[in-house]
């Protein structure tokens, strides 16, 4: 056992010993049960603990955590320790609290308060505890609690330098729970002003804190930039022993320096100030040059330092994309470390030319480099490196190159690791697309792309081809030759068996002239692989065949005997065996116009973007490979302008998967083509699974539920659960909801709307709490959402929830239980008056508020007898004289006048069907109770 | 950064710490998760890969894997020089400037050392970095920092300012 320091506690040191002694896993728990067993009775005797041995069991407590398990008690005592007069006492009762935080307990009033007496300590020490225990917390209550106190602290004179530190640190730390946490106006300055402050500890904190400031709000933050620019001048014009303990390696500041330089990121270069773009200029060109000398030591800290402040450098020439020579030295600084020798730098290289390459300025500077990263892309060790040499090379591809480029990665495709395939396809066939001036070496890329990796060939890849087929008229003979030759090979995927079986049966009369693929022959060939095929494919070959029929009548009887075969016609798949029959009549009743009319060649599709490239981005949200050039930036004072990109990527990912969801009964609901007839019986059964997929496996929303009861979860799918509670007294009611994040990330830009027209704001008037606009992971939030009923109304509000996730942006309407029935008030009642008032209300207009309903499930009278009860009026027992009879009666609360209502519900058993009744003096009142109860039962 | 995890060649986690707010469920699965991917790497390999939606740099000293999850705009090489500095900071707080950072017959010492002063390693992870934040570059201040802590261990105090 090693030397235990300082004020060590001897039965920690035992214990972590006899815990590494433990043979097993089993002798582990064991020993920690004992040892849990123990400090439970000690915390629970009758003895009171002096602070050194809670010190010590809170210590093995935390110990045990960290190895994993479970700890459900010893917060109290940890809590204890922290107003402890010993510091190691108190530092460890920190400790505790800040690993096993433990939000929801009644113990953080008693945190916050001992926070609160260590922050307003006069010894530094003490306040920087409290500090880091904030900023390890970090959550709203410390927010809330300490909001106004850490800004001060932050900014006052007589803050010393290592409370500045951590002040700043931990108010970036609550800055990113709770937003507003930081006052703008005067502080502002006073906070770009640390910039200024003569310790270097302080700047480079304070540098982090008004970055992620900046980036809320760029323009009350912009005289940051000079003050930038001019302390990040001072560092890389200093020498390395100028800065002393800052220098780390022989390399002056370089926290601070790749701070500086990441916050002047925040905004485009510096246009109505030339002395600061010069100056700003000039520390990057010095940086640059610094790269060119010599080392000033061989270790690799020393080169890690540097490079770092250098990559950060180039970050921002590429940012800034304005000046061609800079842009020009980065590059070529670049290509210096593509061929070095430590794979870290090789790695980084790639990524920074990565985003060069997308400059106007520097694109072409980039593609000087082709050769060395194709190499990279083959012969790399790393698996990590070839990837980013892949992600270079399509974002340096252009009209040029493009041939080059697809053809080589189309050969290391052949060999590629298996965790990268899917992209490089998806990347193979953009660029293919786009950069095609001949379509016929589109088709024989995409029809390489699936010969080589066909397993990784996604349906988007296979659709476009089709599609862009299908809107070239130049290239649909040479593709249906392509396709019949690629189909002779002996083993050839499922997918080229769609592509062909698509593209033969759209084209495959142009090239039946030739003898070798006449009629006959393109039809063996596709038969001859039918029956390897899965249903789906073969689903899509029947609808060739009857293409077929039409498009070579000689083949008529042919192929209806393969319609006619067992198992078409009688196959267990039912889309198949629709197909088959529904095919099959069609040939043999429709006449050839008929015939022709339906199965015409497929309209062309609408010009849009390539879907695959949806699918590229939504691969990859946060790192959007682009292969778009940037124009060149203007000067002009802006920021975060890449904050709107996720949004139009999703929107292009949702309407291009709903269109080519047709695309898998091919002779289908275009809307402009005339085959309307088969819509319905083509209903396409296999894209189900998918669209359920998509939804998520376990989607919960079944608002009538709601109709007679006030509590349960309303809404859940896999990234979101909404439960709600709510209680309804006269004409007002409170429901609360309860916003659940099922995801590991969290949600942002989150937004509950509220969907109720003006009109009916008067009759229900809903005010609908905001809520925070990120959901974060794993957390719950509340909404408050207060109504208050004024007029007899139907239906009731919905909510539309949006947020993104993930970078995609999702939406969620659900109605909320808010039907008028809410408002009820139960009401007693005797058989003679209830009757009476029955009769009276029975006047002309009944029909509209009787309705007669099948059971939607089998009939239970217990169950009906619940749901009633819980939809708010009095169940009236023993007055029926049919004892299976319901009759209720309530009074709906609004704000000026109550309306009374009363209800019978006379199950037929022997039918299944109910008869459902409601009478009160208002009808559009009568009707919207009944349609409310209708389907309940 | 995210989060900084310390884990053995074994696959044994030494210390942990959390930046962002997870459950503990999900906190387990990255670890497992993270500690399987990187032990399978190989030597030679890059020290940084991108791993579900953060970037990872990772450095083995020793025995030991120092990890840390960064953000996309984070500098991947200064992360390796903090957890550098991290590294010089436990071999000069736990005595001799060998161990972690020299031959391999010395290492097991500074894993034990972390083992069984995990509470010591936490409290110069809080000098360092606060809110995943560097706070103090300066090697000289952060073992200033630690000593004056250290200082004030035992000794019971009246609300007496002490110098730094």
């Amino acid at each position: 056992m090693p030397a235990v320091r300082g004020d060590g506690m001897r039965g920690l040191a035992v214990f972590i010993s006899d815990i590494r002694n433990c043979k097993s896993k089993e002798a582990e728990i064991k020993r920690i049960n004992k040892e849990l067993a123990n400090i439970r009775s000690k915390f629970k005797g009758d003895k009171t603990l002096d602070g050194y041995q809670k010190k010590k069991y809170v210590c093995k407590l935390l110990f045990i955590f960290l190895l994993g398990h479970d700890i459900d008690f010893g917060h109290m005592e940890a809590v204890n320790l922290l107003s402890s007069n010993k510091y190691s006492e108190k530092q460890i009762g920190y400790l505790f609290i800040s690993v096993l935080v433990n939000t929801n307990s009644d113990l953080i009033k008693l945190i916050i308060q001992s926070i609160k007496n260590d922050l307003a300590s006069r010894n530094p020490i003490h306040v920087n505890l409290a500090l880091q225990c904030i900023a390890n917390i970090g959550s709203k209550e410390m927010a809330e609690a300490f909001g106004n106190e850490i800004p001060k602290l932050l900014v006052s004179g007589d803050t010393m330098d290592v409370v500045k530190q951590s002040a700043a640190l931990c108010l970036l730390r609550l800055l990113r729970t709770a937003p507003d946490v930081v006052p703008g106006g005067e502080w502002t300055s006073r906070i770009v002003h640390l910039l200024n402050d003569q310790h270097l500890g302080v700047v480079t904190a304070a540098a982090s804190l008004i970055d992620a400031l900046v980036k809320r709000n760029p323009d009350e933050y912009k005289g940051c930039v000079s003050l930038a620019v001019s302390r990040l001048s001072r560092i890389v014009t200093s020498s390395y022993t100028d800065l002393q303990d800052y220098t780390y390696y022989f390399v002056p500041a370089p926290w601070l320096s790749v701070k500086l330089l990441r916050l002047l990121q925040n905004y485009t270069p510096p246009a109505e100030d030339p002395g600061v773009r010069g100056r700003l200029n000039e520390c990057l060109e010095t940086i640059l040059n610094k790269a060119q000398e010599p080392p000033k030591s061989k270790k690799v800290q020393h080169s890690n330092a540097k490079n770092a402040v250098l990559f950060e450098a180039i970050s921002l020439i590429i940012h800034n994309d304005s000046e061609l020579p800079l842009s020009v030295r980065a590059c070529n600084q670049l290509g210096q470390f593509l061929s070095n020798r430590e794979t870290n730098l090789r790695y980084l290289a790639l990524e920074s030319m990565c985003h060069l390459a997308t400059s106007e300025l520097s694109h072409e500077a980039v593609k000087k480099h082709q050769e060395v990263v194709i190499l990279s892309m083959k012969m790399e060790k790393d698996v990590s490196v070839r990837q980013q040499a892949v992600d270079l090379l399509y974002a340096m591809c252009d009209k040029s190159n493009a041939e080059e480029i697809v053809q080589e990665m189309l050969n290391y495709l052949e060999t590629a690791d298996y965790s990268i395939r899917e992209e490089m396809v998806l990347k193979v066939a953009i660029l293919a697309e786009k950069y095609a001036t001949d379509y016929t070496w589109y088709v024989d890329v995409i029809l390489n792309l699936i010969r080589i990796a066909g397993d990784y060939v996604s349906e988007e890849v296979w659709y476009r081809v089709i599609q862009i087929v299908i809107n070239r008229d130049d290239v649909q003979g040479y593709a249906a030759k392509t396709v019949f030759e690629a189909l002779q090979a002996p083993a050839c995927h499922e997918n080229m068996v769609k592509v062909g079986g698509y593209i033969l049966g759209e084209f495959g009369n142009l090239i039946a002239g030739d003898q070798r693929s006449s009629p006959a022959v393109q039809f063996q060939l596709l038969h001859s692989k039918y029956h390897l095929c899965s249903p789906m494919t073969r689903a899509l070959l029947l609808s060739t065949y009857i293409k077929f029929v039409n498009l070579f009548p000689e083949m008529r009887s042919q192929i209806q005997d393969v319609f006619r075969q067992h198992s078409n016609l009688r196959s267990a798949d039912a889309e198949l065996q629709q197909r088959a029959s529904e095919y099959l009549q069609l040939s043999i009743i429709a006449s050839s116009d008929v015939l022709a009319t339906v199965l015409e060649e497929m309209p062309a599709f609408p010009e849009r973007e390539s879907s695959i490239l949806a699918v590229l981005k939504r691969k990859k949200p946060g790192r959007v490979p682009e292969n778009e050039i940037r124009e060149s930036k203007s000067p002009a004072p802006n920021a975060n302008h890449h904050a709107e990109a996720p949004a139009s990527i999703t929107g292009a990912v949702n309407n291009t998967s709903a269109d080519l969801l047709s695309l898998s009964t091919p002779p289908s609901s275009q809307p402009t083509s005339n085959t309307g007839v088969l819509l319905d019986v083509l209903g396409d059964i296999y894209n189900m699974p998918n669209k359920v997929a998509t939804n998520g496996a376990q989607n919960t929303y079944n608002p009538k539920k709601f109709v007679c009861k006030n509590n349960g979860v309303l809404f859940e799918n896999d990234l979101i659960q909404i439960g709600v509670k709510s209680e309804f007294r006269q004409n007002l009611g409170r429901v609360g909801l309860f916003y659940g994040n099922k995801t590991q990330y969290a949600l942002h830009s989150f937004q509950p709307q509220l969907s109720w027209s003006e009109e009916n704001q008067q009759k229900l008037a809903v005010q609908v709490k905001p809520v925070d606009p990120v959901l974060e992971a794993g957390a719950q939030i509340q909404q408050m959402i207060n109504a208050e009923c004024i007029d007899d109304y139907s239906d009731a509000p919905s909510t539309i929830i949006s947020f993104i996730y993930n970078n995609v942006p999702q939406k969620i309407t659900m109605k909320l239980p808010l039907t008028i029935n809410k408002f009820f008030e139960p009401t007693e009642m005797n058989g003679e008056s209830f009757f009476a008032r029955w009769k009276n209300l029975g006047g002309a207009n009944q029909q509209r508020s009787q309705k007669i309903f099948k059971a939607q499930q089998p009939m239970d009278l217990a169950q009906v007898r619940t749901k009633l009860q819980g939809f708010g009026m009095q169940l009236l027992d023993g007055i029926d004289p049919n004892p299976d009879n319901f009759v209720c009666a309530g009074i709906v609360h609004m704000r000026a006048q109550q309306v009374g209502c009363l209800l019978r519900l006379e199950p037929n058993k022997q039918a299944q069907m109910f008869r459902l009744t409601v009478r009160s003096s208002k009808e559009s009142m009568s009707v919207e109770i009944c349609d409310l109860l209708v389907d309940q039962f | 950064m995210q989060f900084m995890l310390l884990f053995s060649r074994q696959g044994k986690l030494r210390l942990q710490k959390w930046y962002v707010a997870h459950p503990d469920k999900l906190k387990k699965k990255i670890t497992r998760e993270l500690i399987t991917t990187i032990l399978a790497r190989k030597p030679k390999m890059s020290s940084f890969l991108e791993w579900k939606d953060v970037k990872v740099v990772y450095k083995r000293y020793a025995s030991l894997y120092f990890c840390c999850a960064i953000e996309q705009n984070d500098n991947e090489l200064l992360t390796l020089e903090i957890i550098h500095r991290y590294v010089e900071l436990l071999d000069k707080y736990f005595g001799s400037s060998i161990r972690l950072l020299a031959q391999k017959h010395c290492i097991l010492v500074c894993e034990l050392d972390i083992i069984f002063n995990f509470e010591k390693a936490y409290f110069i992870l809080d000098e360092l970095l606060v809110g995943g934040e560097i706070q103090e570059t300066s090697k000289k201040n952060v073992l200033k920092a630690i000593a004056a802590q250290d200082l004030l261990q035992e000794v019971s105090y009246g609300d007496v300012p002490i110098e730094l």
